[in-house]
């Protein structure tokens, strides 16, 4: 959102991980973007293309085998810089809310949701005594819609929805300036998903406590409804880079995705062409030379094998129009032309 | 036909979840069931798959209707139902190369010679690519192990399939793929399907029809003086 400070500002991300034998895995490579206050940003791509890396990037949780490179600035910090101890203490819970993708597994199954609240309340604000804390508890559950009459049962004894409400409550707790919710809808069905992604839209536009512009959302989905129904943009991972960010009503209306693959996702789902993207995404360990998604692709042509620059927010040599509402026949040509 | 005649089924003969269901599909029919999660359906899958006796109600295949279940049921019965679950890692065997995976249900039967065939026709159906045949589920996608696993259910040739929920996992294309592979296979063969989910979109545009949970119960007037219960719902 352009003229809006961005909460988060990521410059240059890349992960790799480093695997027995010297063998490199480009999980994300030179991902630029931006998360502003009041806005959400819905990051999108098939199961394997890095979005989750990148998330567990941002929250310093890669396994030891990873090497980073660039910078992701939360105001001054750089999470990527960060040590253990400053993103234990002051990030994760406090700048980073995480809306984890499986709630159950999130919350701790032996303490009721009450006590889990109120312990995190405890580790994460300023409040003191018992009975303001039970208080603060109480009010992070109603923020969540999570049932009062609920709070003194176990994670095992909640349905789907209300696990992701407590696990939403505890992300809410810290009054962080950026969610990061990873795949939160995962497994649920069409109404909770709906409701999901509804409530944390309104945790986005609801003003923090200073009375500010409400929180970033950095929401990390496979599944295109709900990303559609709650972003105000959309960016599109394919084997590990960015390779479309747009404006979601363009994205999703008209005049569409403007990138090849990011067409192809949209076209398969069952309320458009119900079309597979031909073939597998490609092995992050084991990356073509220039546009990964040219075996894939019905626009490549020579010019693909090397790798296309992003320019306004779009990596593609060949991309679909942008102003007319029609997209046009992709031209004929197949990847042959390219080894050519 | 596929008949699930007034099932009632569940894991507490107390607390049933499925209370006098009864569903029929025709040879070569698509039917879709429709519900929240949670309130039974998949329950009722596994019954029709042969891998969960039913409290009361009975399953008529083709005819004959099944007196035993899981490996009691006959063979004949057995191979003639494919199923495929939601969750891959779940079902499949995680010290199998995906290529032993598939042919797991030749090699039950006693027809393993039949595998060096059958194996690479069905993964190109799937879209499997060889290299991914020698992996183990930890070393591939989702995805793909539920391509897999989609393989072995076809692997026999049944002239039924159950999917349920099988795509919910998973991404727009795969989960297009994964039904166009389905249908693909029910063009070539005939094969009746019961596919189970909470998908509007995806169970209007895959089936020949559409059924929901609700509508299924058949013991409001019941004779035994049963009431139905409403289906457990996702209380949140
Ligand atoms: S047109 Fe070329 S650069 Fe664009 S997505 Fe296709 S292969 Fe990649």
């Amino acid at each position: 959102m352009p003229g809006r400070t961005p909460v988060l500002s990521v410059r240059g991300l890349s992960v790799r991980f480093l695997m027995p034998g010297g063998r490199r895995v480009a999980a994300v490579t030179d991902a630029h973007f931006d998360v502003a206050a009041g806005e959400c940003l819905a990051l999108i791509g098939e199961s394997g293309c890095g979005k989750s890396v990148l998330a567990s990037a941002l929250l310093g949780l890669l396994p030891a085998n990873a090497r980073t490179a660039g910078r992701a600035l939360l105001g001054d910090l750089d999470l990527l810089a960060a040590d253990e101890r400053t993103l234990s203490r002051t990030v994760r819970g406090r700048l980073v809310g995480l809306v984890p993708q499986s709630p159950a597994a999130h919350l701790t199954p032996v303490r009721t949701v009450r006590s889990q609240t109120q312990e995190t309340v405890s580790a994460l604000t300023g409040v003191r005594g018992r009975a303001a804390v039970r208080a603060a508890a109480r009010a992070a559950a109603d923020r969540a819609a999570f049932p009062a009459d609920h709070l003194d049962r176990y994670p095992h004894e909640l349905s789907g929805g209300l696990a992701q409400r407590a696990a939403t409550a505890l992300a809410l707790v810290g009054d962080a300036p950026l969610l990061l919710a990873d795949e939160p809808t995962t497994g649920l069905d069409r109404a909770l998903v709906d409701r999901t992604v509804d409530e944390l839209r309104r945790h986005v536009d609801a003003p923090d406590a200073a009375g500010g512009t409400g929180r970033g959302l950095l929401m990390i989905t496979h599944d295109l409804a709900a990303a559609e129904r709650v972003a105000d943009r959309v960016a599109v991972m394919y084997a590990g880079r960015l390779v479309e960010l747009a404006d979601a009503a363009s994205f999703f209306g008209t005049p569409g995705p403007r990138h090849p693959y990011s067409r192809g996702l949209l076209q398969a789902l069952p309320d458009r062409a119900f079309a597979p993207v031909p073939g597998m995404p490609p092995e992050l360990g084991d990356l073509p030379e220039g546009c990964a998604f040219a075996p894939r692709c019905p626009r490549a042509s020579a010019a693909c094998a090397a790798l296309p620059a992003t320019v306004g927010g779009l990596a593609c040599h060949h991309p679909l129009p942008g102003d007319d509402g029609e997209a046009p026949s992709p031209t004929a040509s197949s990847t042959e032309d390219i080894r050519a | 036909m596929l008949e699930l005649r007034s099932v009632t089924a569940g894991y507490a003969r107390k607390a049933p979840v499925v209370h006098g269901v009864s569903l029929a599909v025709a040879p070569g029919e698509a039917v879709g069931l429709l519900g929240p999660s949670g309130c039974g359906k998949s329950t009722l899958a596994r019954v029709a798959a042969l891998l969960h006796r039913p409290d009361a109600g009975t399953l008529v295949l083709d005819g004959e209707p099944v007196r035993r279940w899981r490996h009691r049921a006959p063979r004949a019965q057995r191979t003639a139902v494919g199923v495929v679950f939601q969750q891959p890692r779940l079902s499949a065997d995680p010290r199998l190369r995906l290529a032993d995976l598939i042919a797991e249900p030749l090699r039950a039967t006693g027809r393993r010679e039949e595998a060096p065939r059958r194996v690479p026709e069905l993964a190109a159906a799937v879209g499997l690519t060889r290299d991914l045949l020698g992996r183990r589920p930890h070393e591939v996608s989702d995805g793909q192990l539920q391509r897999a696993c989609l393989a072995r259910a076809l692997v026999l040739r049944p002239r039924w399939l159950i999917c349920d929920e099988m795509t919910a996992m998973l991404d727009a294309s795969t989960t297009a793929a994964l039904v166009a592979a389905v249908e693909d296979y029910r063009a070539a063969t005939g094969a009746g399907l019961l596919a189970v989910g909470h998908d509007h979109t995806l169970l209007h545009r895959w089936c020949d029809r559409t059924v929901h949970w609700d509508d299924l119960s058949d013991a409001v007037a019941g004779e035994e003086g049963l009431v139905t219960p409403s289906p457990v719902t996702d209380g949140s």
